[in-house]
């Protein structure tokens, strides 16, 4: 019974969250080339996006509401990354030398 | 402890303005003991999870946010309305201005909107409720008590001094050293929270809520500006959450995100802050939009021209909104090729905004047109409008806007797209759908005369600020000698505010006489509406439907009064309701507490409050509640009653 209860799947989500936060830690702590550390974090951050995604937030469940999550997601990202090229676009691509 | 930080010291303004706190305080407290109402508040009021009782304490506290932000803003006109004014001093105009276009733009123009969005939406959609009845609780109490907690800032501790964008470096630790920012971070961080759970609420309700047969394309305007709206929120509010709480470590734990030294970047918050902000002037004006186009069609007794461009156009200003926030920077030191963008986004703008001017001008054409006070709002924002978008577009030019760039001018363009596309919004949206939530309508010749001492003074007020702009006054300046010139432009900006005051004086007073003296309404449908929330009786009972509608075209109440389409076929059956609770206010206060140790840095009761708000929402979490049933007899009686018949 107690089994069925626990949510074992959520709890090892959580640590692996955890875990994968610690080793994007590392990036500050071990001493590692910019592109490496860039791909350690690139990495460790789409690892850590899909768990959130399918064991949080459902993305995986078949549902009628698939269109609405995908396009929630496409929405999301694209202010997401509007919000990060436009920056760098202001701050360093197109900043007046 | 050093309690001397919690003192504002200094001048009668303040002190008077404790005095009237600590009195209204009092009064209200001896009043409610006094007449028995703790018990009514709490049931009735404080716990309640329906929709539109949550509306109405929304449009309440906008409406004293109102008065607040008016009191401002009166100060402000007062201080600059002849050269060398000794009413302000330079310290106590900065926190005026602040909390003036803090208070309009958070705690009263998007509280307006959400407390109509709040009644209204369920009622058009042929709704219940919202989906999410508790949550919708919860948005309000943390809207409130972050309201209030910025409200209380005045007189303990000082208010934020930095601009309603408190811009770095300027707001930092180092040049702002009171608590007033630590507020801002915090008041804001709070409301905002709600703000979002609002987005999320009635995203659902709309999505999944509405009633058999109305598909997307058959929603009412106000529907889809609704949906619009919170979209936009859902994604614009994370990023100011993010900014304000690095705001917040920042200036209570030493922080290096907006400094300008150790790796910082101090415009990097003006970033941020205006890639929220921008789309915030949008989650205040597309509601607007909605309302004025439900108002235009019922006054022109036609449907509304235009339909699916009105759709189209809102969901490119939309996602446009996204794209244009650096051109509240201009100055900032970016190159010629990203001012030029963002000034072709901008201008973009104006194509969509035009298309539903010309939509509205369209349905206006060869309609019955009734001056009703709502429909005068409604009229007078299109030309006012107009000028607002006109100067927008002037601004949007990069290179001109060197010249316009924080003057008064860019203050009169602000007042002149927000005051008729917000203000005279809400307050026709109020004076329009005021009988569906209280059973009677607003005395109309009142209405129209505080209409026309609003309208005319507005433009007395603001229009002289673009010459103002013009001559070279910058904004935020809180006096000038008399050989600058501004002087008789100025005091007639004065004049204008006085006239508004007494607009918005009329149309309180309004409130009260239509209540005591206005005949009651009986069939619901005072205007002769096109939409469902006038198919229900007024006022609207707890369940508002006590059958749900079936909807067969777009403007569903009329169609099915013209053409005899029944909307109610079903039988009456008992009716699934939400219980009351406590909780969420419980929340509120507690976030209240949490924010106001933050803000003085006293960590323990910090702690000990934010582990509070985790046992509440735990709590909340296990709540096992399953509603309550309102009988199919009771739901019988109550609908004859309200129909006056004889039960």
């Amino acid at each position: 019974m107690m089994k069925q209860l626990f949510p074992i799947r959520h709890v090892m989500g959580y640590l692996a969250s955890l875990v994968l936060s610690a080793a994007a830690l590392t990036v500050l702590y071990a001493d590692l080339s910019d592109s490496a550390n860039i791909v350690i974090l690139l990495i460790t951050a789409l690892i850590q996006a899909s768990l959130q995604l399918f064991l949080f937030m459902h993305i995986g469940e078949n549902t009628e509401t698939k269109k609405e999550l995908y396009l929630n997601l496409a929405y999301a990202l694209f202010v997401g990354l509007v919000t990060i090229f436009g920056t760098l676009f202001i701050f360093v691509w197109g900043w007046y030398a | 402890m050093d309690f001397e930080r919690f003192k504002v010291h200094g001048e009668p303004l303040i002190y008077g303005a404790m005095i009237s706190i600590a009195l209204a305080t009092i009064g209200i407290i001896i009043g409610l003991t006094y007449f028995k109402k703790w018990g009514y508040l709490w049931r009735e009021w404080l716990t309640t999870v329906d929709h539109k009782r949550i509306g109405v304490m929304y449009i309440l506290a906008a409406l004293l946010m109102l008065f607040r932000g008016g009191v401002d803003a009166m100060m402000m006109r007062l201080q600059t309305a002849a050269p060398e004014m000794k009413f302000l001093d330079a310290q106590h105009y900065n926190e005026v201005f602040t909390t003036h276009g803090l208070i309009m733009i958070l705690f009263m123009a998007m509280p307006f909107i959400i407390g109509l969005m709040n009644v209204i939406v369920p009622l058009q959609i042929g709704a219940r409720d919202v989906a999410f009845p508790r949550l919708n609780a919860v948005s309000f109490w943390l809207f409130f008590f972050g309201a209030m907690l910025l409200n209380i800032s005045f007189v303990i501790g000082g208010s934020p001094d930095a601009g309603w964008s408190a811009y770095f470096p300027l707001a930092s630790l180092e040049f702002s050293p009171t608590v007033g920012n630590n507020y801002y971070s915090l008041a804001l961080q709070i409301s905002g929270i709600g703000t979002l759970l609002t987005g999320v609420n009635f995203i659902v309700t709309i999505l999944k809520m509405r009633a058999p047969g109305m598909k997307l394309m058959k929603m009412p305007m106000f529907i889809w500006s609704a949906l619009l709206t919170n979209v936009i929120i859902v994604f614009a509010f994370p990023v100011l959450t993010v900014a304000l709480a690095l705001m917040m470590f920042d200036r209570l734990f030493g922080s290096q995100f907006f400094t300008m030294s150790n790796g910082g970047m101090d415009m990097l918050w003006a970033n941020l802050f205006w890639v929220w902000g921008h789309p915030e002037v949008y989650i205040v004006i597309l509601p607007a939009f909605g309302i004025y186009s439900e108002i235009i069609a019922t006054f022109s007794k036609k449907n509304l021209y235009g339909y699916t461009s009105m759709v189209f156009s809102m969901v490119i200003i939309s996602l446009l909104s996204f794209l244009v926030w650096a051109h509240h920077f201009y100055t900032m030191g970016q190159g010629a090729m990203v001012n030029g963008f963002f000034s072709i986004t901008t201008m973009a703008i104006a194509v969509p905004t035009g298309v539903k001017i010309f939509n509205w001008l369209f349905t206006l054409r060869k309609g019955r047109i009734t001056f009703t006070t709502p429909m005068l709002y409604t009229l007078a924002f299109i030309p006012i409008f107009t000028i607002g978008g006109v100067t927008g577009v002037m601004l949007a030019m990069a290179s001109a806007d060197y010249q316009y760039h924080n003057t008064m001018f860019l203050v009169a363009h602000f007042h002149y797209v927000l005051i008729p596309g917000a203000v005279f919004a809400v307050i026709a949206g109020f004076h329009y759908w005021f009988p569906k939530v209280f059973g009677f309508r607003l005395n109309d010749r009142l209405g129209r005369h505080a209409f026309w001492w609003i309208a005319i003074s507005f433009n007395v007020t603001f229009f002289p600020l673009f010459l103002l702009g013009l001559m070279g006054m910058t904004r935020r300046t809180y006096t000038y000698s008399a050989e600058t010139g501004f002087g008789p432009l100025n005091s007639l900006s004065f004049v204008g505010a006085v006239g508004l005051c007494i607009g918005f004086v009329i149309l309180v007073y309004n409130i009260y006489w239509s209540t005591r003296y206005m005949p009651k309404d009986t069939n619901g449908d005072p205007w002769d509406g096109r939409t469902l929330e006038w198919a229900t009786n007024s006022p609207i009972p707890a369940y508002n439907f006590a059958i749900v509608p079936k909807v067969q075209t777009r403007d569903a109440f009329w169609t099915s009064k013209v053409d005899n389409i029944p909307l109610f076929e079903e039988k009456i059956t008992k009716i699934h309701m939400p219980s009351n609770t406590g909780k969420p206010f419980i929340m509120g206060v507690i976030f209240f507490i949490f924010g106001f140790s933050m803000v003085f840095s006293l960590w323990i009761p910090a702690i000990l409050a934010a582990v509070g708000i985790v046992i509440v929402m735990a709590t909340m979490s296990f709540d096992r509640d399953h509603g309550f049933y309102i009988s199919a007899e009771e739901v019988i009686a109550t609908e004859k009653k309200l129909r006056g018949e004889t039960v």
